[in-house]
């Protein structure tokens, strides 16, 4: 009886019910959220990871747009199996300039974590124009007008200064420089000591096999082939993960 | 048959704004068929490729966010708004705050959110959060549609006649209230420029990841549980014609359920890069869930003790009823796969998408067509449904749809699952990744005919609600049918 004497002045207060159920939802939210942005060890401090380049941003974007999230995880749990399929258990700072993070939540197809350098350029082209033609039970929907669409991005520079504002440390060169850096990339005969020295181990060529074009498909391209690439494993033992 | 109906409301309630309930319960199920032809179509494309047609639009990436967010918040959204707005003005006896041009605002409003939201997919608009993927102007417009359909229902509960708040009110005041909170939370993105549609989330990584899962997961707890749940509190006991099983039970699985489902969030990131502390808090909070979900599964069906005869000749009751029990199936599956070494199986297979449709299509879906099949005759002022028949046959037709969907995912994704971890006596892989995905062709055949079935029995439900709106009823049934003793209750009033 006394709870239900009790919770009588709740349910005859509106205000009161809307505040109670306010501060009830947001206990769980704080407890669980805050604490990933004040521990440190949430993230673990490994060499490598840096911002997107021009170009694999570009590609990360039409990623996002084409949904291929609703279709391929990119994180690699520390099970037997996917590592031997997929390679090292996935790091959170493999994904901390991930805005946003693209984890996913469903493999229809596989998961993209370390594609980058598993597959050729000319493979990628190949499969993203009729994924059929180079795996027969492939379900992937093909895209062979990334192949014909100019990429654009004449704003690139507008992109790196949003992410700065985010927190991704791109620095005032990397702004000045992002537009060239964006068609250097997918350009063979550019000059990209830059572009190197700026974005370390960038996949550099005429990635959709037309050096004239900078398409879609030179950005999507250059985003794939960069995904897992940036941290070497060689030389990191597990017992290093841990701080 | 015509024995079980109850005495449609003749008398005319002036002081209740019923139009704008009927513009919802008529974009409830104009979004519903629209959802779940989607679904349909996107389920073909993963059965046959080539449904995808090679262009842009039509491609299954851009065309299940439509699919997702047509059914949650088109036609769940749409189901909500409207039952509400019926169910508060109802139980506080009062009419709606701010009159009928504001609810009109709201109405308009939300559909335009839904528009804006649906061309952005279509044209590859969208920030990749799942559930959440509009992007920011969208954002911007659906957070005032939000804070103004908060004044609505507050505003109506502030200036009510009645006492006492009723529970359907508690549960829908809690969905409103939380889910603004996580749409504008996990919103936060900074825009490229003011006049372009891409914006960067504010978070990145795994911070980004947990909120977006605080969210999705309680778009599932607060969108699809606690808004019907207020759903459930009012038209069960109105179909039964039956008071609340338990007023207690009612009061601590309130409190018990909107506190814990917030912090289910981390199962959806089991074994990621994720702390496992975060994860450990995730799946203690799930299984703890379990409780809390039967809680308002009991009082739900128990409402119906002493009724349970109606089962058997009320086809609109066994709708709302057979909804609770799926809603008591998927919140015991629910906390079984937050288990990790469970989700450690069924993460990133089928399973997890039987499971939802589990809830949807049991639950959320089912329990909005025994309430709109509930308003429909009462909003137009029609004696009775035009036929109960196709009642039946929806009903039959929509639950065999289910159990195809939902056992044809549990064998895929189960298998799936075991097949990606499958080792030979050399201790290789046993399989490559596309020898799964060739493996999961026939259940998606069945999965996509389960789909059709269903789709095909909300077309039934649309063709038997346009008819009940011109107040016609079917020739097989009017015959030996007496209306209910209206005649008699008009002049008392």
């Amino acid at each position: 009886m006394s709870l239900m004497k009790h919770h009588g002045k709740i349910e005859t207060r509106g205000m009161l019910l809307a505040i109670l159920i306010l501060i009830t939802v947001a206990i769980g939210g704080l407890v669980e959220i805050v604490p990933l942005f004040k521990i440190e060890t949430t993230i673990e401090d490994v060499e490598g990871v840096r911002p997107y380049s021009p170009l694999e941003l570009a590609g990360r974007n039409i990623y996002i747009r084409e949904g291929c999230y609703t279709c391929h995880s990119q994180q690699i749990r520390p099970f037997r199996d996917e590592i031997e399929r997929y390679g090292h258990f996935s790091l959170a700072a493999e994904s901390k300039y991930d805005h946003p993070f693209q984890w996913g939540s469903k493999r229809t197809g596989p998961d993209l974590a370390r594609v980058g350098g598993k597959y050729s350029d000319d493979w990628h082209v190949a499969h993203m124009v009729d994924p059929r033609s180079v795996v027969p039970e492939s379900i992937m929907p093909g895209y062979p007008w990334m192949l014909d669409r100019n990429l654009g991005y004449e704003d690139i520079a507008d992109h790196l200064r949003a992410l700065r504002i985010v927190g991704v440390p791109y620095t005032d060169e990397m702004i000045d420089n992002a537009w060239a850096d964006l068609r250097a990339q997918a350009d063979p005969n550019a000059d990209h000591s830059g572009l190197l020295a700026r974005y370390p181990k960038v996949q550099i060529g005429a990635l959709d096999g037309r050096p004239g074009q900078l398409t879609e498909m030179d950005a999507i391209i250059a985003y794939l082939q960069i995904l897992g690439r940036m941290v070497d494993f060689t030389d990191i033992r597990t017992e290093d993960l841990r701080q | 048959m015509a024995a079980v109906l109850s005495a449609p409301q003749t008398r005319v309630d002036n002081i209740y704004d019923e139009g704008v309930v009927r513009l919802f319960v008529i974009a409830t199920m104009f979004w519903g068929v629209v959802g779940m032809l989607m679904g349909v179509i996107i389920a073909f494309q993963l059965a046959y490729p080539w449904l995808n047609l090679d262009l842009e639009w039509t491609s299954f990436g851009r065309l299940r966010p439509i699919h997702t967010s047509a059914v949650i918040f088109a036609f769940g959204g749409n189901a909500l708004l409207g039952t509400s707005l019926y169910v508060v003005q109802r139980t506080c006896r009062a009419s709606l705050f701010g009159g009928p041009l504001l609810a009109r605002f709201l109405f308009w409003g939300y559909q335009l959110f839904i528009v804006l939201a649906a061309t952005g997919y279509l044209t590859g608009v969208t920030q990749s959060r799942e559930y959440a993927e509009p992007e920011w102007y969208v954002d911007l417009w659906l957070t005032l549609v939000w804070v103004i359909y908060l004044a609505i229902f507050l505003g109506t509960v502030l200036r009510r006649k009645e006492p006492h708040i009723y529970v359907a009110n508690w549960f829908y005041l809690a969905f409103i209230i939380t889910i603004a909170m996580l749409h504008i939370v996990n919103n936060l993105a900074v825009p490229v420029s003011w006049f372009g549609v891409k914006s960067y989330s504010l978070f990145s990584g795994v911070q980004d990841a947990l909120t977006q899962w605080w969210y999705g997961h309680n778009a599932v707890g607060f969108f699809l549980t606690a808004g019907f749940l207020g759903m459930m509190y009012y038209f069960v006991p109105k179909q039964a014609n039956r008071p609340i099983y338990s007023y207690r039970l009612s009061i601590i699985h309130f409190w018990a359920l909107i506190f814990l489902y917030i912090w289910a969030g981390p199962h959806h990131l089991h074994y990621t890069s994720l702390p496992d502390w975060a994860q450990v808090l995730g799946m203690t909070f799930s299984v703890m869930l379990w409780m809390p979900s039967w809680g308002g599964m009991i009082n739900g069906l128990m409402t119906l003790s002493g009724a349970w005869d109606k089962l058997r000749t009320d086809p609109i009751l066994r709708f709302l009823v057979v909804s609770v029990a799926f809603y008591g199936m998927s919140t015991f599956e629910g906390p079984l796969m937050s288990i990790r070494q469970v989700n450690a199986l069924s993460h990133y297979t089928d399973w997890t998408v039987g499971h939802v449709h589990s809830g949807a299509l049991g639950w959320v879906a089912f329990i909005s067509f025994g309430a709109v099949y509930y308003l429909v005759p009462r909003l137009w002022r029609a004696e009775r449904l035009y036929s109960l028949r196709l009642v039946e046959w929806h009903f039959w037709i929509a639950t065999l749809g289910i159990v195809l969907y939902i056992t044809a995912m549990w064998v895929s994704g189960i298998m799936q699952g075991l097949m990606w971890r499958s080792y030979d006596s050399l201790g290789f892989l046993q399989y490559s990744f596309i020898e799964t995905v060739a493996a999961m062709h026939p259940y998606y055949v069945i999965r996509a005919f389960g789909g059709v079935l269903f789709l095909t029995g909300t077309l039934i439900m649309v063709y038997n609600l346009i008819r009940t709106t011109r107040r016609e009823i079917s020739a097989a049934e009017r015959e030996g049918y007496t209306p209910p003793a209206r005649a008699q209750a008009q002049p008392a009033e």
